[in-house]
């Protein structure tokens, strides 16, 4: 073993010196820092959401219906008391979306990561070893992408009842087989690499040329693909929430507030314009970033500059 | 060609037949609970369950079940819907129009608006404009579906109609058979709410292929060879370059046609995605199942006529 990490050594250098290219391609990059700043405060926002919460003073369910409505039952506009305003039944919408950033923030990164932790996996063998693994994985992904989502997953959802878990589940079923696809792609244009034949010739065995060897190499697209897949995991769960098949009420979620408030445009514009900011304030964020990152992985995009 | 053909289509009715079975699976038998009660709906009497328990052959072994699913599936019987009586494939059909209006509009008011804005920002790339029409493009990219429907519905309904310009209604269908007019006024917003989304994704595709495409050699050689900036680019550059998009229109297109469940909820269009909530509202499995099933049908034919497009375009997909 320690031969080949020393003969692995001067391929090191390079891949060292790809990171710090990138980061400082990132640093300039004046869209990717903004977006990454909004990820930064909204996941700031998800950690401390019970501190927030505390300092505000009011539940994200409680309703203040002497306070938080006018004596005609109206609810009130974002003002000093409640600083985005109050929903139909006088509940505080500012605190709502804080709660409701905890569940994006969690659902996002819980389901991105295991989405592409199961892809990378069964891509990995998929494109290293081939055969039945890889037949089978070209099979299910097919099926998968046959499967028209959002009808099948309300479907899904419907069946086997709405609940958080369920929910996260057909996210996760419906993401992990692209990302194997994709990763097994990946795999199949590295594994021919002559660093690869090196490594196998030293003796190195099968896990250690997958994991030392070809995923550093893949590792920066799996990055690329896993910030895009965050946006799209984010609408996916705050379309089911919309449609009342996400998390059950009455816990706040930004699609569930969005679908709350639908029939009150007419009495709170704020209910349905802020949560819908926040909606897209993390979609692009994301999107932004995942672009800049791609941009700074992409050495073709640094020649054409 | 033949044999590609064949080979393909052999491919297609595997991956159906693949899908099939996941809904075997995943409706008939791994549903908790009895699967005869979820069939004959939440308020159904013991006898009935019995009664449809017995009709659907739930009382016997899974392989029978499987064989009897595949049997009606091969003869497009898709089943009785428990709500209503009525044919699962009749109901379906009848809610095509609407779907289908959807569906097409979209795609051709995204395609007019992204395919030239990806060409105009790929010829400017690192200019400005590119810069903005990139921009332009990721943001309406991260907009979700129902946030567009909603803010749409406020403002160019709502806000609109009580500022005395009543030009938009807030929703419905009209086929176009009965008023083309209204057909199209009903139209608009619903166009409108699914193109934001379809339109920033369209105009980064067309940006990175006219891109890569203008980068080829021998789009150097025509430049080269002394062709006007016209005719290189509208002659060499651009059928290549468009390849790619319309691959995914096709695709985008059969997975639209499946229904689109936010878009015709906001705006109350009866087409498939709305039979889908209202079956999942009703619990009506059958038809659930049933649109599930037409819209994986429709994602696998799309699949299949791209490849085949594709492949008489390009003699090297064939061979491949």
């Amino acid at each position: 073993m320690s031969d080949t990490t020393a003969t692995s050594r001067p391929l090191a250098a390079p891949v060292l010196s790809t990171r710090q290219r990138v980061l400082r391609q990132l640093l300039r990059d004046k869209a990717a820092m903004a977006a990454s700043a909004v990820i930064l405060l909204l996941v700031l926002t998800a950690v401390f959401a019970p501190l927030i919460v505390a300092l505000v003073g009011h539940g994200p369910n409680e309703q203040f219906r002497d306070t938080g409505l006018t004596a005609g039952g109206v609810p009130l506009p974002p003002g000093s008391l409640f600083l985005l305003g109050t929903d139909v039944v006088g509940r505080d919408l500012f605190v709502r979306l804080v709660v409701g950033t905890q569940v994006t923030v969690f659902v996002a990164i819980a389901c991105a990561l295991t989405a592409i932790v199961i892809g990378v996996v069964v891509g990995m063998l998929a494109g290293y070893r081939g055969g039945i693994i890889d037949t089978l994985l070209s099979g299910f992904v097919d099926v998968v992408l046959g499967l028209p989502l959002l009808i099948t997953a309300v479907a899904l959802v419907s069946v086997y009842g709405a609940s958080f878990g369920i929910m996260m589940g057909t996210i996760v079923f419906f993401t992990w087989g692209p990302v194997a696809r994709v990763v097994r792609n990946l795999v199949v244009a590295t594994k021919s690499g002559e660093f690869v034949d090196a490594a196998r010739m030293l003796g190195a065995s099968d896990t250690h040329i997958m994991v030392r060897e070809i995923l550093p190499n893949i590792a920066g697209q799996v990055i690329v693909y896993g910030s895009l897949l965050i946006p799209q995991v984010i609408v996916l769960e705050a379309s089911l929430s919309f449609l009342g098949l996400g998390v059950p009420p009455p816990t706040a979620t930004w699609g569930g507030i969005i679908a709350e408030n639908q029939t009150n445009y007419a009495v709170a514009w704020w209910s349905i314009l802020f949560p819908s900011l926040f909606l897209l304030a993390a979609t692009l964020a994301f999107n932004v970033l995942g672009d800049g990152l791609r941009d700074a992985l992409d050495p073709t995009v640094q020649r054409s500059r | 060609m033949l044999r590609f053909l064949l080979r393909r289509l052999l491919f297609g009715l595997l991956t159906l037949w693949l899908i099939t079975l996941a809904v075997f699976v995943l409706f008939f038998l791994a549903t908790p609970g009895d699967p005869a009660l979820n069939f004959a709906g939440e308020f159904a009497t013991a006898e009935q369950v019995a009664m449809v328990s017995a009709r659907l052959g739930l009382d016997q072994p899974v392989y029978v079940q499987y064989l009897r699913y595949m049997w009606s599936l091969l003869h497009f019987d898709l089943g009785m819907s428990f709500v209503n009586q009525e044919e699962v494939l009749a109901t379906i059909v009848r809610r095509m129009p609407a779907t289908i209006s959807l569906a097409l509009g979209s795609v051709a008011v995204w395609l007019v608006i992204a395919i030239p804005a990806g060409i105009f920002s790929a010829r400017r790339s690192g200019q400005a404009a590119d810069r903005l029409i990139t921009m332009a493009a990721l943001a309406g990219m991260s907009f979700p579906t129902f946030v567009v429907g909603t803010l749409l519905f406020y403002v160019l309904f709502f806000q609109l109609t009580n500022a005395g310009f009543p030009i938009f209604p807030s929703g419905g269908f009209v086929p176009i058979t009965r008023d083309p007019l209204e057909w199209l006024r009903h139209m608009i917003l619903p166009w409108a709410t699914l193109a934001v989304v379809g339109t920033g994704t369209y105009t980064r595709i067309a940006r990175g292929s006219m891109l890569e495409t203008l980068n080829q050699d021998y789009v150097r050689t025509a430049r080269a060879k002394g062709l006007g900036e016209q005719r290189v680019m509208y002659k060499h550059a651009l059928p290549p370059a468009m390849t790619p998009v319309m691959t995914l229109v096709g695709l985008d297109l059969g997975g639209l046609l499946g229904g689109t469940i936010i878009t015709e909820r906001i705006w109350g269009l009866n087409g498939v995605g709305s039979l889908a909530v209202q079956a999942v509202e009703s619990g009506d499995l059958p038809v659930i199942m049933g649109t599930v099933l037409i819209a994986a049908f429709f994602v696998v034919v799309a699949n299949l006529c791209v490849d085949i497009l594709q492949a008489v375009r390009d003699s090297r997909v064939r061979l491949g």
